[in-house]
This record gives structure tokens, sequence and C-alpha cells, in this order.
């Protein structure tokens, strides 16, 4: 038996979910015009205004919305409601040393934390179930937004947030955790360390787990699978949307179901933006249609990926889109945490450095690695290593400061890094996370 | 009374250190002493030589990062204990030691050190005080 949350919806036909969809969508551009002074200039420099928007059909006639649009209104620059009806902020990592910012009204809340509902039922979660979430809690949407989830269930929660290995392993024992939400990687390690501790799968209860908010292979999910003993799901999100339910893997496992009575996906052809059809490999654009504090219309991910519409074993009509198989910018994301490149060469100016520097991401034992290599310059040149390593030292916590993780920094000489047609090659991502 | 050192930023690879020597040799620059301490990514070349200004500029010249050290050189006998006894009149004089290393001396029985410290005039009040020399650029060449 197919286990849903709102079966109704799940499970709706598609003529049904379009007449949701575009009934919010009026309502939504309408929202975001009349209490956006951004979507206003912004919707009247392309010449449509909310009368225009009657259906899905019009969606393409809307502007684009991109991530330094959001930086650049940070903090209030596109909420749509007062300060005083919201009752939360979930933020990114941040890039650039400025943050998005995202606020929720106690609705948002409840729309995100169904979404999240909806992920764990699929994966079999019900009332009975003890749902260890080690995702981050804080600012990071990961540990809220399963931990809600998981409440709408009726599911035990425990909210381990990440860490500590020894005592996730000491509490999914002692109070029989069944579902395990957390990053692919933590994932797998916490699996490594099981059997370091001299246990292995029959000592621990697990069933499921729902792993998302980085990038992960087949490989990997049949690695966790087999060291856990569980069935491994994906799951998507971006803090921008609410974070992660945006969509999520059901029983089949072979793509994740978009909630999109909440947002409706496009593929674009990211150099021109122009709307794909479907089934075509492109950047996932995203409108929310319920949001009330921070509606995003036509919001690009830069994530690529296919959408895919098919009647799933699991019974949901909802459509499926694939893993995302790249970005359509430089962003990287490692150890869940989103990092562009620009973040490191602000800190490598502030610090003095020359933007001379090349990022390895690589992983090891499923782990992600970051390593940085910068050039250092006569000035900053000392005759002994006990000075050099205190500088990468310094630079290291500056970085962390910056991405939120710690990178392994190397200082080298000028001129040793490879410059390829004169620009160097800034990222070799040795990961193979995508075909 | 010191030394001038050039010291030399080298990326840890095979083969770095065989450029860099030939490029001072090609100068007609005589290396009298040499260490070298690495890490991982790495290397740090240090170097006394005849004429260190020359040595100097010829690496910038190359694309070297290079940088002059005042250090001390130091003349000690060849016999046991002598290297011992140095460092503890150093240490007494609340001197610290970054690095050091040894070269040949054309003088019988005796060893030159260098001594890399946090203090060069301290270092050098306390040795000349116990009757060690402390050596100039001239007295190495």
């Amino acid at each position: 038996m197919e286990n849903y949350y709102q079966k109704d919806i799940e499970t709706m036909s598609k003529e049904g979910l379009r007449e949701i969809q575009n009934e919010r969508l009026v309502k939504q551009v309408r929202h975001a015009y009349k209490n956006v002074p951004y979507y206003q200039k912004i919707m009247d420099e392309k010449g449509v205004s909310p009368d225009d928007i009657k259906s899905v059909d019009d969606l393409h006639k809307l502007p684009f919305l991109t991530k330094s649009d959001l930086r650049d209104a940070y903090p209030y620059g596109l909420l749509a409601k007062p300060l005083s009806e919201c009752v939360r902020i979930q933020s990114t990592s941040g890039t650039t040393g400025k943050r998005v910012v995202v606020f929720y009204t106690q609705h948002d809340v409840d729309v995100w934390e169904q979404c999240c509902a909806r992920a764990i039922m699929a994966v079999g979660g019900t009332k009975d179930d003890v749902c260890q979430v080690c995702y981050g809690y804080g600012l990071f949407t990961g540990g809220a937004g399963l931990h809600g989830g998981s409440h709408k269930v009726g599911s035990l929660t425990l909210p381990m947030s990440s860490g500590n290995t020894e005592r996730q392993i000491q509490f999914m024992r002692d109070l029989g955790s069944t579902i395990l939400c957390c990053t692919p990687s933590y994932a797998a390690y916490i699996g490594e360390s099981l059997h370091e501790m001299g246990l292995s799968a029959d000592d621990i209860k697990l069933k499921a787990g729902i792993f998302g908010a980085e990038p992960w292979t087949e490989e990997m999910r049949r690695d966790i699978e087999k060291t856990l003993g569980i069935k491994a799901y994906d799951i998507y999100g971006l803090t921008e949307m609410c974070g992660p339910g945006v969509s999520f893997e059901c029983s089949a496992q072979t793509g994740m179901h978009i909630n999109e009575d909440y947002f409706i996906p496009e593929i674009i052809d990211p150099d021109t933006g122009e709307v794909l059809p479907e089934g075509a490999k492109g950047e996932l654009v995203f409108t929310t249609l319920d949001k009330e504090a921070f509606p995003l219309i036509r919001y690009r991910t830069r994530d690529i990926c296919v959408l895919k519409r098919e009647k799933c074993s699991c019974g949901r009509t909802l459509i499926k889109m694939t893993k995302p198989m790249g970005r359509s910018d430089d962003m990287l994301i490692i150890r869940g945490v989103n990092v562009f490149p620009s973040q490191i060469e602000t800190v490598l100016l502030e610090q003095g450095y020359s933007p001379n520097y090349r990022i390895e991401v690589d992983r090891e034992n499923n782990n992600d690695t970051l390593d940085i290599y910068v050039e250092l310059n006569s000035e900053q040149f000392s005759d002994t290593v006990k000075e050099i390593a205190g500088k990468e030292k310094q630079l290291a916590a500056a970085m962390k400061t910056m991405l939120g993780i710690n990178p392994k920094m190397h200082l080298v000489p000028p001129k040793s890094i490879a410059r390829s047609e004169g620009k160097a090659v800034r990222v070799v991502d040795k990961r193979k996370l995508h075909d | 009374m010191s030394v001038k050192q050039i010291a030399v930023f080298l990326e840890n690879k095979k083969g770095s250190l065989a450029e860099v020597t030939r490029f001072i040799a090609n100068s007609k620059i005589n290396l009298r002493a040499l260490s070298i301490a690495d890490t991982q990514d790495f290397g740090i070349l240090r170097i006394i030589t005849d004429n260190p200004d020359g040595a100097r500029e010829i690496l910038k010249a190359e694309g070297y990062t290079a940088t002059a050290t005042s250090v001390l050189a130091v003349s000690i006998d060849d016999t046991p204990g002598a290297m011992a006894s140095v460092l503890e009149i150093l240490n007494d004089a609340d001197v610290s030691v970054e690095y050091t290393y040894a070269f040949m001396s054309s003088a019988p029985s005796k060893a030159y050190m260098i001594f890399r410290v946090d203090d060069n005039k301290k270092a050098t009040d306390a040795l000349v005080k116990n009757g060690v020399s402390v050596l100039e650029q001239a007295d190495i060449f």
C-alpha cells in the first residue's frame, strides 16, 4: 500500500492540478505586484501587468528573477508581508558577503512542512516511525524542514542536528530510529562509523533515509543502502523556495515528484531564457504559488535537469524532475553548502592575496574535500615554514567565515598555478557527480 | 655581525631544485651553504652565496619569490659538544632558534653553523661574550 500525506493532491488528475495552479498563480502574481515594489518595477519594465496573467499559459510573459536580484534586495526588498506577520527567517550560506534571507509567515511554514511531510510519507513514514533529523539546524533549511515535516506526519522526531556521530548512532540504537534525514555524505559517514564501531545494519532499525542538500550518485545510493540496510531517497529544495521538500522521491526511486500545487516548474534554455518543451534538458525555473511573505516569480535555480510527466508506480501524478545534472553557473555544492568561486576570490583579495587560485573539490570516503591553492607573493613570503603555515591557517579561518566550511589552504609559489589561454583554470571538480 | 641569506619559495615538485640552482650557476654565483625546509606543497630553499644581492636579483628576474634574511654564521670547533654549547648559550640568553644548518669550513677542525634566531643582536652579544666567534660575510668566502 502506497503511503501518502495528501492523497487527493498527490494523485490528482492533470486537469485538476492545472486548475489549482491557474487559480493560485493569478493570486500569487497579484499579491507580489501589489506588495513588492520590485515586482512592480520589473513587470512594468517588461510591459506585463497582473491582469495579463490569467492562467499558467501566461507564465512565460513574466520576467525572471535571479539570485543576484535576491541579494540586491537583501534584506527586505522582496518581502510581501509586514514583518509583524512573519514568524521565521532561514538563510542561505551567503555569497560575496551578502546572504539571501527568506521570510515565512506561519502559513508559509505550514506549507513547507506539509511538503516535507509528503516526502516523509512517500518513503513509508507514519506516526509510528522514529525520525532522526541530522541535517544542520539553524539558518540552514535542512534541519527545520524535515523536523517540521516529521511533526506533521506525527513521527517521533529526534532533533539531532549534524555532527557527534557516535551520539547519533547511540540514539539511533537506543531509540530505534527508523527514518534518517541528513546529507548523503553524512549518511555514508554514519554508515562507516557504524562499521568502525563493530556494528552493522542488523544493529539498527533504520528502514529509510531522506538525503538531500547536495549532489550524489546512484553508486553512493547503493553504498548507503547496503551499509545502513535501508532504502535511500532523494529530496530536493532550495532556501529561496522554502527549503527541502520542493520535490521528493517516492518508492519508484526514479526522479523527484514536484509539489506542483505549491511550485510551478519550467525548463528554460539558460542562454536565451526560452521555455523548452517537457522532456528537454535545461535550467529549472520555479514560481511559488502559495507564498505569503516571500513569493518568487520565475526564479532561476541554475540547476540543470529534465522534467517528465509519466505514470508513476507510486500512483502520484505530480510531475517528476531528474536529479540536477549540473549548474548553469559556477556554484559548487560542497558538504551541502553552496560555494561560489567569487566568494573565495573575495576573501583572497580582502586578505591581500593575488586572485590566482585553484579550487579542487574531491570526495574521499563519500566526504567532500575542498582544497584551495593560492599563489604567495614576495611581500608575504618568509624564510620560515612556521610563518607560512600561520598564513595558511589565518586564510583558512577567513574562508571558513565566508563559506561556512573549512577548506584546506595551500600557499604555492607564483606562477605555479596553471593558466590556460592566459586565464587560470579556477575550479577542478573531481567528484564526477554528473554524467 | 650577520650574514645575508637568500630564501626562495619553491614548488615541491621534481626538478624545481635543479632548475633554481642552474639559474644561480649560470650567473657565476657560488653556493657556500644550503638548506631546505619542505612541506607537502612547497619548499623553502635557503642559500648562502658569495653574492647574495646578485642572487636575489637573478631569482626575482626569473619570477621566483625570494627574500633576504640576516642570519648568524658561527665558527665552532669540530669536536663533540661544541654545537650543544653554542645552543646552550643562546638558550640561556633567551634566544629562540628558528632553524640552523651546517656547512664546511676551509679552516681545519672548524665547522661553520648558520643560525636563524629571533633576535640577532641579543644572540651575537651572548655568543661573543662567551668567546664564540661570530662571522661576517667576508669571513666565510
